[in-house]
């Protein structure tokens, strides 16, 4: 139960995103990919969920390599992976609960019952009981996230991959964020790889944490690692003082 | 100066076929491609039929958006072309050709033509605009990517039933305008023209084959499907937000009205 990207490249046109990115996903781990912005994070989240195919490397989930899964088994393993899109991506025209039944509708055997029954549960696990007939426009940007937690998490997948949970909420919905990507792993012993620039979340949530610059990891360890690193690169980001990463 | 003048005379003479290359070459190999992702997605669609478990339940509620709601503009359009027939005929056949063929040229031109076609264009509007920005929105908004990351197959979900519903309802309505525009130079041949219903009945049976009824029908499936999948196709490769999804709407309206214009001299030419 890991997630293992082997050399990824990639380039969209004459932009090269990814030049050889690595990076190991341990089971039962959260770890944080911070980077600048356009550095090819979300990209390197979609590969794994087989949404955008890699020029040459390799992706593998639990042991399958992600780029050479025919669709009827690309659809089983996402079934494995919960993912929280940086704006939700929740559906318009349907209610809280008709979006996180979403998935659960897939599920062979699971009655109308049973999916209102655990849709319920997921939505009392990130604190939205009562918002079941919501529509998303009368949610506020930190509500729609929970909810595109609540849909992630409904089919218990093994893996969540989030995308910049944190960004543009207030501390506090950040910290509620924070609390329920930790509640996962420790509740649910899921596998995390989480998107970030919230410094301040991905020491809180993450066991490790990958610097992704240039298209390569330039960085991956510990928090505490991380605070002791001197790479002027690592340390202009975490500062977020550009003259120091122009030290390089 | 002379020499920076030579110089620049001779860059642009030097310029000019990798310019002319340039501007000509980009555009063709967009369309190229263009046409090679439609091929792929028509191809993804076709393969999708089969996943009923998805695009079963949302035919009917297409059939209804793509259909029953557009029978307002669909019978407006017919009820003016229907009287606008009648008054030139009659204006155009008066002291040389006798007044019943009034309903010769409404029925024939109405069925065969103005029918289907008019339709087709109207509801690349209506129709064609409303599934590409419907689907274009939810491609730049990831919602197409969730779909994906749920196990959902895209194309059976949105694309497939879509396109049945206008393949499907196109056919309904363009039968219910040409009668409805038949019935408004019928009424237009009483009222204004002085003609009385069995002359306006007599041209209407005069030329009028049944083969005529399925010409029709072949058109507007045609249609249907065109104004439909283009409608998906674009709304399916919007890029970028907001200015994004308004490209891929004026797209999904221009092509298919094209696409129609050309169809319908295609079906002329082979079907006549």
């Amino acid at each position: 139960m890991s997630i293992v990207l082997h050399d990824l490249h990639k380039s969209f046109g004459e932009k090269e995103v990814l030049r050889g990115f690595s990076l190991e996903v341990e089971e039962g781990q959260t770890l944080s990919i911070i980077g600048g912005s356009g550095a090819g994070k979300s990209v390197t989240l979609k590969h794994i969920v087989g949404l955008h195919q890699p020029d040459s490397g390799e992706v593998w989930v639990d042991g399958k390599a992600v780029s050479h899964l025919n669709q009827e088994a690309l659809y089983e393993l996402r079934r494995q992976v919960g993912y929280v899109f940086q704006f939700a991506a929740l559906f318009d025209s349907m209610t809280v609960q008709e979006n996180v039944g979403m998935g659960l509708r897939r599920i062979e055997g699971m009655s109308e019952s049973d999916i209102a029954e655990r849709v319920g549960e997921c939505l009392a696990l990130v604190e939205l009981e009562g918002y079941g007939s919501h529509l998303p426009s009368e949610l506020s940007g930190g509500q729609r996230k929970r909810v595109g937690l609540a849909r992630a998490i409904a089919t218990e997948p093994g893996y969540l991959l989030y995308d910049e949970p944190t960004t543009g909420l207030d501390p506090v919905t950040t910290a509620v964020i924070d609390r329920l990507i930790k509640r996962m792993r420790e509740q649910l012993g899921v596998t995390g790889l989480v998107i970030t620039h919230d410094m301040t979340s991905a020491y809180r949530i993450s066991d490790r944490i990958a610097m992704l610059y240039e298209g390569r990891v330039r960085f991956e360890g510990t928090p505490d690692e991380l605070k002791a690193c001197e790479d002027p690169v690592v340390r202009g980001f975490i500062q977020g003082d550009p003259d120091l990463m122009a030290q390089k | 100066m002379a020499s920076n003048s030579s110089t620049g005379t001779a860059d642009d003479a030097a310029d000019l076929p990798s310019g002319f290359v340039r501007a000509v070459g980009r555009p063709a190999v967009r369309v190229v491609r263009a046409v090679g992702s439609a091929g792929y997605l028509s191809r993804d669609a076709v393969q999708a039929l089969r996943k009923v478990d998805l695009w079963g339940a949302h035919l009917l509620p297409q059939m209804w958006a793509v259909g029953v709601a557009s029978v307002p503009i669909a019978l407006f359009i017919a009820v003016f072309t229907g009287i606008v027939l009648a008054l030139q005929a009659s204006y155009t056949f008066t002291g040389a050709v006798p007044l019943y063929f009034v309903g010769a040229l409404v029925g024939k031109t109405i069925m065969l033509e103005l029918g289907p076609v008019l339709t087709g264009l109207a509801l690349s509007g209506r129709v064609g605009a409303n599934i590409a920005a419907e689907i274009g929105t939810m491609r730049v908004t990831e919602q197409i990517d969730a779909l994906e990351t749920l196990a959902y197959d895209p194309v059976a979900y949105l694309v497939v039933p879509r396109v049945l519903a206008g393949a499907i309802m196109f056919p309904a309505i363009v039968v219910l305008a040409t009668a409805v525009g038949i019935a408004a130079g019928w009424g237009t041949s009483l009222f204004l023209l002085d003609m009385s219903s069995p002359e306006f009945f007599k041209g209407l049976r005069l030329f009028f084959e049944p083969w005529d009824v399925q010409f029709a029908a072949i058109k507007a499936v045609s249609f249907g499907i065109i104004v439909t999948a283009t409608g998906c196709f674009f709304g399916y490769t919007t890029r970028g937000g907001a200015a994004g999804v308004g490209h891929a709407t004026t797209r999904a309206v221009v092509v298919a009205s094209m696409i129609i214009l050309v169809l319908d001299a295609f079906w002329a030419a082979v079907l006549l």
